[in-house]
């Protein structure tokens, strides 16, 4: 059953769940996943986000979601200015390009010129969002709880290995899913945990046989 | 024991046989569900009281427009003039009611109440009710577990989304919880609350979704306003033992079913309505090259 606190709530700046928390969210979840100091931001913007952006304050909420601002944060109506201070330096771009979605974007963020990641998201509705792809892979992550993304080999006990540690750490799987291009190929496994994952741990399913690499997620 | 519910009725009948008022169901479902003290779940609605009377200051004291100039200033405006028809108390809520949804506008914090493009109904009309008359903390605390057990049925059951059920569902879900939450305030008893819920609802069913440029502005802004004064309307109306014909369940039922049967074009897509007129397109124009 749903909480009172989610039907009145959440507290956010307006003034749009979708267009301006949703954004505030999509930009720290990217914030994150870059993790690293950004100096350049690139935002391209789809559908609505393109069309209404300048009225919902999409694009001032984004920033402030890469400076690591939240969705209730006063701070995000002045985030050009603050971004201005951190010299970090933002360019939007719209897009008529259909990505399947009303609310997307796309975030090119680099830090100097030693390292550069795109990452695209959307923004759902009532302040949900989706990290849909990172460097061209498809992903999906929400933001909503703890998550680990793995590229592995398509082969037998990878699954097995990674559930196992998380299990013998004592952390619950709330959700899990794996799909791969195709047979012994490339795969990957998404998998959702009520706690939060230690270092160590990562490392150790960095390490079990066929896994490649490991990307971890908090919630936003 | 368990004190879950789904509809409005399942409320009234846990009222009526633990012997418990409206509010003191939903705030012992809330800690049952989420294994929460009561002291817990009381500081977390105090801090979002909190938030709905920042919001309510900072809307009165807007003096500058949104970047798309639709709104702005006019709950000053409306503060500054001496109204000549509505009564004291219905127009300080319409008045609260468009400040909040202006501090939304302009970037402010809010509490979504059930939504964004609704946050001003509920802060508005309760701020200015427990201004006029006198009521306290504790009181206002009440007014919000109403108010939130009457939105968590129709977000449930239905649908509190524009872009699902049209302006019914947003300003609709967030006038019937207000107007049950002020007969509660004033003493009502749970069948009042239940009567309130469906006398409000009844009476703004089919209201479209069709904001100018997309943008949570025209009409929302005033129609935050409209409705916390249509809210106290059935309030009253309940108060004084009027009753709907229709039970509260079978009035959100028939808004759900009325929100998803509205085309597309009026569910906040901005392709129809007060968005495609002339003046509605003129306005999106001058956004896009903003």
């Amino acid at each position: 059953m749903i909480s009172i606190f989610d039907v009145i709530g959440p507290v956010m700046i307006g003034p749009s769940s979708s267009h301006t928390a949703g954004a505030a969210r999509l930009g720290k979840m990217a914030r994150a996943i870059f993790g690293e100091p950004i100096t350049k931001a690139v935002m391209t913007l789809y559908g609505s986000f393109a069309k209404t952006y300048k009225g919902h304050g999409t694009d001032k909420a984004l920033v402030g979601g890469l400076l690591g601002f939240d969705a209730d944060d006063a701070r995000l109506k002045d985030s050009f200015a603050e971004a201005n201070k951190k010299k970090m330096d933002i360019f939007f771009l719209e897009s008529s390009e259909d990505m399947g979605h009303p609310n997307v974007v796309k975030f090119d963020l680099y830090n100097g010129d030693d390292s550069h990641k795109t990452i695209v998201g959307r923004s759902l509705g009532g302040g949900l969002i989706m990290i849909t792809e990172i460097d061209g892979f498809p992903v999906e992550v929400t933001g909503e709880d703890y998550a680990i993304m793995s590229l592995h080999n398509d082969q037998p006990g990878v699954v097995a290995g990674v559930s196992g540690l998380l299990g013998e750490e004592n952390i619950n799987i709330s959700s899990m899913r794996v799909f791969r291009k195709r047979r012994h190929s490339d795969a990957v496994m998404m998998v959702s945990t009520d706690g939060p994952i230690d270092q160590a741990t990562l490392q150790k399913i960095e390490a079990v046989p066929g896994v490649k690499r490991v990307m971890y997620f908090e919630p936003v | 024991m368990d004190y879950s519910y789904e509809t409005i009725e399942d409320i009234l009948r846990l009222c009526q046989e633990e012997k418990l008022t409206f509010d003191q169901v939903v705030l012992r479902n809330e800690m049952n569900q989420f294994e929460r003290t009561e002291e817990d779940v009381l500081a977390e609605i105090d801090r979002r009281l909190d938030v709905f009377e920042e919001s309510v200051k900072e809307g009165l004291a807007i003096d500058s427009h949104t970047p798309s100039g639709m709104s702005g200033k006019q709950a000053k405006q409306l503060e500054a003039h001496v109204p000549l028809l509505l009564g004291k108390l219905a127009y300080k809520a319409m008045t609260y009611s468009i400040a909040v949804n202006e501090a939304n506008a302009k970037m402010s914090r809010i509490v979504a109440c059930p939504t964004a493009g609704s946050c001003g109904i509920l802060p508005g009309t309760l701020l200015a009710l427990a201004e006029e008359r006198e009521l306290s903390r504790d009181a206002l605390r009440k007014a919000f577990l109403i108010a939130a057990g009457i939105g968590a049925v129709v977000t449930e059951r239905a649908c509190v989304a524009g872009a699902v059920g049209g302006c019914q569902a947003e300003v609709g879900t967030a006038a019937a919880m207000t107007a049950g939450a002020v007969v509660g305030l004033l003493g009502g008893n749970e069948r009042q609350i239940a009567q309130a819920v469906a006398l409000c609802f009844k009476n703004l069913l089919g209201l479209v979704c069709d904001p100018v440029a997309g943008l949570v502005e025209v009409p929302c802004v005033k129609r935050n306003g409209f409705y916390s004064v249509h809210a106290i309307t059935a309030a009253e109306m309940a108060l004084a033992g009027i009753k709907s014909q229709i039970p509260a369940d079978e009035v959100i039922e028939a808004m759900n079913r009325i929100g998803r049967s509205l085309p597309a074009a009026l569910r906040e897509t901005s392709d129809g309505g007060l968005a495609t007129t002339v003046t509605g397109k003129a306005i999106a124009e001058h956004v896009r090259n903003l």
